[in-house]
């Protein structure tokens, strides 16, 4: 990928707020860093895990507990639940690696369904409420996250999508550099084959591991600014459903390339909110969309572009 | 809290008698994985589409037919249910997952994970999420027996006892049968069974075809004791997942005998530690994996 790429994306990013509605453009930014995630998994490593939501809902919760009842600042909410979601993802990865393929995605997802029972029966996570209200407060205990600036006659809050903007180019740069470091080629060399990444001499087990952990941290953070930007922290989050998203949205766009989950996340988000007048048909689109995808579809819209224009993408 | 035999014995029955459906179910997801290689995630969604057959077919299908007197009975819908949802499995695997066979396994997850969003929305918007009942059990089977150490309901002694022959006779079938032979030689060499003149690929869809009519089945023995809604299925199948990562898919008995252990597991769960009842199947598979990663059943690959 070369530089205008990523200037665009910066520019892009910038000038976003001021054309689409933040909050929308936030949860774009939120979701698209959750695919990016996870994208870093089974795209660069082969690994599927179907219970990703675990991550980014647990997470989630931290934060809102963290600003909500404990009142730390956004940002120490937020590494408070990024921390938490690599430790899960340490568990849980190592737990998961034990078993390959199939199982290892059916691993996940069971493992998944204890932290989602955990969030329904804990006494600290409002049950079937989940957090409300989680305020956003002041950024270094100085900058207001919720203050709205009036700009052409409507308030917009620019504090609060700056910095999660921010957060996200952190993440996704994290994402990059892991993927074209000789540890990103590891993974890949797992992914391709891993008998003979064995045979090299590479302990696999530790690669997958830690490949785990970072995807699990980012998609932590995702969740927990998303606890930040919808001041609600729900059981959706921590729920299969929320997993298959994801799924969804890294398949959609290409699974394996580094503007795919991007394309992915935008393509499900948008429809979500335009097809919001449909209730729980959307259920139904979405899995159509799953089915078509996997029949027709399976480079994702990035992947048949890159094979189009014969370069990785 | 003073713990009497009585209590734990009348748990671990009702216990027995979720694990019945575990068995069932997971029994069903290692057949069709032994010749598929996948896992057919749209099987909790084939669960609860066989239980609104028998669901509808005793409330609607008689007034939608212009015959308002016609209602399906319990016992015509244990036979019905399975057969429509096994000629609709059929047809996915004829359509849709014959397509996927020689990529990667994961493909085969994933369609049938969007196979069960749809069928699972699709019912969620004409029914009732909290659920339907279903109020077509004979008469036969209503009251309780005595077992002599406790009362225990006439139908879930009924559902115990029908899924263990069919559990017992499908493994029966697969393992003792020369028609099981051929199963059990498709699922090691799929290529060479083929040279030998078996219709490998009509084996395959049948294969898909019972397993899901298994779920189906299963789904109609569940209605009368569950309310029938459109999330039965999902709440049910990431448990059978559990269940099959604890026994391993590689055996037939092994599916059956973890279903119907971890039933019972769970009922005891009920009576020692009630909150932990819902979570125990998962803890046991941590477990499993931390001492025996290929599962109790499974083969060190």
């Amino acid at each position: 990928m070369n530089k205008y790429i990523w200037i665009a994306i910066v520019i892009l990013g910038l000038l976003a707020p001021f054309v689409v509605y933040p909050v929308f453009m936030m949860k774009l930014l939120c979701f698209a860093l959750f695919a990016c995630a996870f994208n870093l998994l089974l795209g660069y490593t082969g690994l599927l895990s179907f219970g990703h939501a675990a991550f980014f809902g647990g997470a989630s919760y931290v934060t809102g507990y963290l600003v909500k009842s404990s009142g730390l600042t956004p940002e120490l909410g937020v590494l408070g639940g990024t921390l938490f979601a690599a430790l899960l993802g340490y568990i849980v990865g190592s737990l998961a690696i034990r078993r390959q393929g199939i199982y290892f995605a059916m691993v996940t997802l069971a493992l998944a369904q204890i932290v989602y029972f955990v969030a329904l029966k804990a006494p600290f996570t409002g049950g079937e409420d989940g957090l409300q209200g989680i305020p956003r407060g002041k950024l270094f205990g100085l900058i207001d996250l919720g203050h709205a600036y009036t700009i052409g006659g409507s308030p917009l809050g620019l504090n609060l999508y700056y910095f999660v903007f921010v957060m996200f180019c952190l993440g996704f740069w994290i994402i990059y550099r892991t993927i074209n470091s000789p540890f990103g080629q590891v993974l890949k060399a797992i992914r391709e084959n891993e008998p003979r990444a064995v045979s090299l001499g590479y302990k696999v087990e530790r690669f997958k591991l830690l490949a785990f952990v970072i995807s699990a941290a980012l998609a932590g953070m995702a969740g927990s600014l998303k606890s930040l930007v919808f001041q609600l922290a729900s059981l959706t989050d921590v729920s299969w459903h929320t997993s298959g998203e994801v799924v969804l949205m890294t398949l959609l766009g290409g699974v394996g390339t580094v503007l795919g989950p991007l394309a992915g996340a935008f393509t499900v988000i948008t429809l979500q909110s335009e097809l919001s007048s449909v209730g729980s048909w959307i259920t139904v689109i979405i899995g159509s969309i799953f089915v078509i995808c996997v029949l027709l579809f399976r480079r994702g819209f990035v992947g048949e572009l890159g094979r189009l224009l014969k370069r990785s993408l | 809290m003073e713990i009497s035999f009585q209590m734990v014995m009348s748990q671990v029955m009702l216990g027995l008698n979720n694990g019945v459906f575990y068995a069932i179910l997971s029994l069903g997801l290692a057949v069709i994985f032994g010749l598929l290689n996948i896992v057919n995630f749209a099987h909790g969604a084939l669960y609860m589409l066989g239980a609104y057959v028998a669901l509808l077919g005793y409330t609607s299908i008689g007034p939608l037919l212009g015959m308002p007197d016609f209602h399906l009975s319990y016992w015509a819908a244990l036979i019905v249910a399975p057969l429509v949802v096994g000629a609709f499995g059929i047809v996915i695997e004829r359509t849709m997952l014959r397509r996927l066979y020689k990529f990667d396994h994961l493909y085969g997850l994933l369609l049938t994970f969007g196979l069960a969003l749809i069928i699972q929305g699709v019912f969620t918007n004409f029914f009732n999420v909290s659920g339907d009942p279903y109020e077509a059990k004979p008469e036969i089977l209503s009251g309780v027996v005595n077992l002599g150490f406790m009362m225990f309901p006439k139908y879930r002694l009924w559902v115990i006892v029908i899924s263990l022959v069919v559990c017992f006779g499908t493994w029966y079938v697969i393992e003792r049968t020369k028609l099981g032979s051929y199963l059990r030689a498709g699922t090691e060499n799929p290529e060479l069974v083929k040279a030998f003149g078996v219709n490998v690929p009509l084996m395959i869809t049948l294969t898909y075809g019972y397993g899901v009519a298994l779920a189906a089945f299963a789904g109609v023995l569940a209605a009368p004791i569950y309310s029938v809604s459109p999330v039965m299925g999902s709440e049910m199948i990431i448990t059978v997942f559990a269940v099959v990562v604890i026994g391993g898919m590689g055996s037939i008995m092994g599916s059956i005998v973890t279903g119907l252990l971890l039933g019972m597991v769970e009922g005891f769960t009920k009576v020692v530690y009630a909150p932990a009842s819902s979570t125990v199947i998962f803890l046991i598979m941590v477990i499993v994996l931390l001492v025996k990663p290929a599962g109790l059943f499974g083969k060190e690959s």
